[in-house]
């Protein structure tokens, strides 16, 4: 009997997404192979924005990484400052204050307030629900303009410092917050109304990009990803940093692993944040921001009339010679001017300006051959980001500058399951399911 | 922690440390599959998570121009007479048969949250170490990172190819022989 | 009158024509920019909160993202570009029909910004000629406007009927002579036009 050819041929036909498509909110390559529309095999290409942060940061002193820190993850850039801040501070042996500490768990907050409005509006526009998106950026921009009202900066803040944070909350910070958060409530509710139980909404997003615990956490992955599939864990509950174990709070969980679990956690946090941010505000206490590098609290005025005073110790048993150049004698006589009177944390731009004290201490921080050194070690200091834990791990080899700075880029390990997360699914899958990944290229390939 | 391991795998360590309240254990290459292995399924230890695979090059550790020991006097000269160095000029620390490279694995428990950091080292004219794609599969894209950044090859791995980098490029960048702006563009004017 | 006519024609009243018309298309094209967002890092966030209710791009004339660069008139380059993505952005500069133009958007994009290491592209007016350098790290969105103002201005007064001089290799001549770096080095690499495409490729040649 004659075997019978079938009438069409087909063939897997392989679909290049990216790196610049209108779904890819960054920059990534998806290579799918396709049988019909139903995804048989992905390859991901990474690496379109790699911007060598970690050998930036080899370059210049401890302070100088910190603008790089910003632009890892530009969403939420307050936790990249302080999540390596905490890896230095703990290198040196030093504590941040209380004040410092709650200031960093509010700003961390709205920080993740504001990743997680410009993840899910960014993936309900990718299905057509614009408004969403519309109304989720309008709430982030409330956000920002607290964020700016503290830091000056809407985006790249640079707010954390080594030892403290830039400037203290301003006036009014804590009402404001108030009434902003009430706003973002209101926003959120009507988002919920208009996604949570949308027809369109929940067919695209259940059952579609499903992962389970077991390869969740075999690809190490954390954060929102994790906890949608049902493992409870969060590095504020399980390491806490700062002053989250004071502050009652709970960790979400959803039971399927889809995206839609992966929205509803992501909802669900932005309450819990909300709840934090409005805890700590009641809680804060009055007291100094920042402290010097031995640990010791330090208040500025204390600081300035020593130094007007001249309480210097060995500035008499120095042979000093002037240089016109600026840049200080040999470095022994440095040691002996300076061992003292040492503080961490950059002078406030006002004091840089304004008055040579706050000059010459900017300069010993900043300029080539000064600046903090730890002692010889390394450390990992992990904290709750936006995506899931955020590691830095930095080594000092005992000069002033990192030896090695390394990030733990939370996106990264959940990026590298996406080719697991979208085979099996049809194409138009791959949209939402690469939504609530939030890939965030700066922190992906840093 | 660390006492468990030294109780159950003395013949891979070859040193341990606390410090600042973390864990390390530095350990042979040879024993790092079977001691990962152990570390993840062992009921008491239970580190599920490999959280984070990296690499450090240790080439100039201790050598950079801040770190150098500080004079107790003054150089005889005036400031203007003494060359100044513009440059870091440095002379090979490592050779190629001791250890230049460490690769440092972070491990995290889910179940009791604690973290253990191993430390393998390797020497630059040898810089093997075994995949660990069999027992994690979030080591697959680490493994390729730290291939492309650093040149450290693992066995094992099914596909260890750039993964940041671009194929034309040529050498590793995070090695601390490579300058920080050395471009190799592929379009556009070379410098 | 009928010797006039028959005679040959008065340039300087064609002049007038062809500037008016020039006016008037100038006028019609800065109100209908229709935009390819090259969004690639921090700056994108920005250019989310410019395009979206809060800032408005919209009431510009320029809200209108088209993400295929064959149905776009303004590259917004936003974000570094790195060495890797510098051929993926020069293909899609080539696929967008004259006339077009490009907005630097960010110090990166500008001139590398602080990032001076062996990934970045330092500016990628060394890869493509650029119109407007919105400066910024990320810039604000009131600057962002302003530098969309800007290229409207820019836009209006560029001649829209006179047909552009093509050189052989197929890069319009314009391209070079506008303001910044010039490329140095035009395609080369994996970028280069196809070789089917050096015919000149005249989109009102049909009027």
């Amino acid at each position: 009997m004659a075997v019978v050819q079938p009438a069409t041929q087909t063939t897997h036909m392989f679909l290049n997404i990216g790196p610049s498509h209108p779904a890819m909110h960054g920059i990534v390559q998806l290579i799918v192979e396709l049988d019909g529309e139903r995804v048989l095999g992905a390859d991901v290409e990474i690496g379109y924005l790699h911007r060598a942060f970690e050998k930036e940061c080899e370059v210049g002193p401890y302070n100088n990484a910190i603008p790089y820190t910003d632009r890892l993850n530009y969403v939420s850039p307050m936790i990249n400052n302080f999540g390596y801040c905490l890896a230095v501070e703990r290198l040196l042996g030093i504590e941040a204050t209380e004040r410092c500490q709650y200031i960093r768990v509010i700003m961390s907050e709205i920080s993740r307030i504001s990743d997680h409005l410009t993840c899910l509006g960014a993936s309900g526009m990718e299905l057509g629900a614009f408004t969403v998106f519309l109304y989720m950026i309008k709430a982030r921009e409330w956000l920002w303009e607290l964020i700016e009202a503290a830091a000056g900066a809407r985006l790249t803040v640079s707010y954390g410092r080594v030892g403290g944070v830039k400037a203290d909350l301003p006036d009014g910070f804590a009402d404001r917050t108030r009434r902003v958060l009430e706003d973002v409530r209101g926003v959120l509710l009507e988002c919920n109304t208009l996604l949570t139980r949308n027809r369109i909404f929940v067919d695209r997003m259940q059952g579609t990009g499903v992962i389970s615990k077991e390869r969740a956490l075999s690809y190490g992955i954390t954060g929102p990803f994790l906890r949608a599939t049902g493992v409870a864990l969060d590095v504020r509950k399980a390491t806490p940093y700062f002053v989250y174990d004071r502050i009652p709070f709970d960790v979400p969980t959803g039971q399927h692993g889809d995206n839609y679990d992966r929205y509803l956690v992501r909802m669900e946090e932005m309450e819990q944040s909300m709840r934090i941010i409005e805890q700590a505000l009641a809680q804060i206490p009055a007291g100094p921001l920042n402290v010097d590098q031995a640990g010791q609290v330090l208040p500025a005025d204390v600081m300035v009339d020593e130094a007007k005073l001249g309480h210097v110790a060995g500035f008499k048993q120095a042979q000093v010679r002037l240089d016109p150049t600026l840049q200080g004698s040999t470095r022994g006589f440095h040691e002996a001017i300076n061992a003292p009177e040492r503080r961490a944390v950059l002078p406030a731009k006002e004091d840089t300006y304004g008055n040579i004290e706050g000059l010459m201490h900017h300069f010993k921080l900043i300029m080539h051959g000064h600046g903090i050194r730890p002692p010889e070690g390394e450390y990992y200091s992990a904290v709750e980001g936006a995506n899931g834990e955020l590691g830095f791990y930095v080594i000092s080899d005992g000069s002033e500058r990192p030896y090695r700075v390394r990030v733990r880029p939370p996106c990264f390990t959940i990026m590298s399951a996406l080719p697991e997360l979208i085979v099996g699914d049809m194409v138009a899958d791959i949209v939402p399911t690469f939504g609530s990944v939030n890939m965030i290229g700066g922190e992906m390939d840093r | 922690m660390l006492q468990t391991l030294v109780e159950r795998f003395p013949q891979f360590l070859l040193k341990t440390s606390a410090y600042r309240g973390q864990d390390t254990a530095v350990i042979k290459r040879e024993g790092l599959l079977e001691m990962a292995g152990r570390l993840r399924d062992d009921p008491g230890l239970q580190c599920d998570l490999l959280m984070d695979l990296t690499a450090v090059d240790y080439l100039k550790y201790g050598r950079s121009l801040g770190s150098a020991p500080t004079r107790s006097t003054p150089s005889p000269l005036p400031y203007y007479m003494k060359p100044k160095p513009t440059t870091e000029i440095w002379e090979r620390a490592v050779s190629n048969e001791t250890y230049r490279f460490d690769v440092v694995y972070h491990l995290f428990s889910s179940v009791y949250h604690h973290r253990i950091r191993l430390h393998v080292p390797v020497t630059a004219a040898d810089p093997v170490v075994d995949s660990l794609t069999s027992l994690w599969a979030g080591a697959n894209w680490f493994e390729r990172e730290v291939w492309d950044l650093f040149g450290i090859r693992f066995t094992g791995h099914p596909n260890l190819r750039r993964i940041l980098m671009y194929d034309e490029f040529q050498g590793h960048p995070l090695r601390k022989d490579y300058p920080v702006n050395k471009r190799q563009p592929l379009i556009g004017p070379t410098t | 009158m009928n010797a006039q006519m028959s005679g040959p024609p008065d340039t300087t009243k064609l002049n007038w024509m062809t500037t008016r018309l020039d006016a008037a298309l100038g006028w019609a094209r800065k109100f209908s920019i229709f935009q390819y967002p090259f969004v690639t890092a921090c700056c994108g966030m920005e250019y989310m909160a410019t395009a979206t209710s809060h800032y408005d791009m919209d009431r510009f004339g320029a809200g209108f993202p088209r993400f295929s660069p064959r149905q776009a008139d303004v590259l917004f380059v936003v974000g570094t570009i790195s060495h890797k993505m510098a051929p993926v952005l020069r293909r899609v500069y080539d696929q967008m029909t004259e006339p077009k133009w490009v907005v630097a958007f960010g110090v990166c994009t500008c001139t590398g910004g602080f990032y001076d290491n062996y990934a970045t592209v330092m500016g990628i007016d060394t890869i493509m000629p650029v119109d407007i350098y919105i400066p910024g790290c990320p810039p604000r969105p009131e600057n962002v406007l302003d530098g969309l103002i800007k290229l409207q201005e820019k836009i209006a007064t560029e001649p829209g009927t006179t047909p552009k001089a093509w050189s052989a290799t197929g890069v319009p001549e314009d391209a070079v002579r506008r303001p910044g770096r010039p490329p140095t080095e035009m395609p080369t690499g994996p970028s280069a036009r196809p070789p089917e495409l050096h015919a000149p490729h005249r989109p009102e040649s049909h009027l």
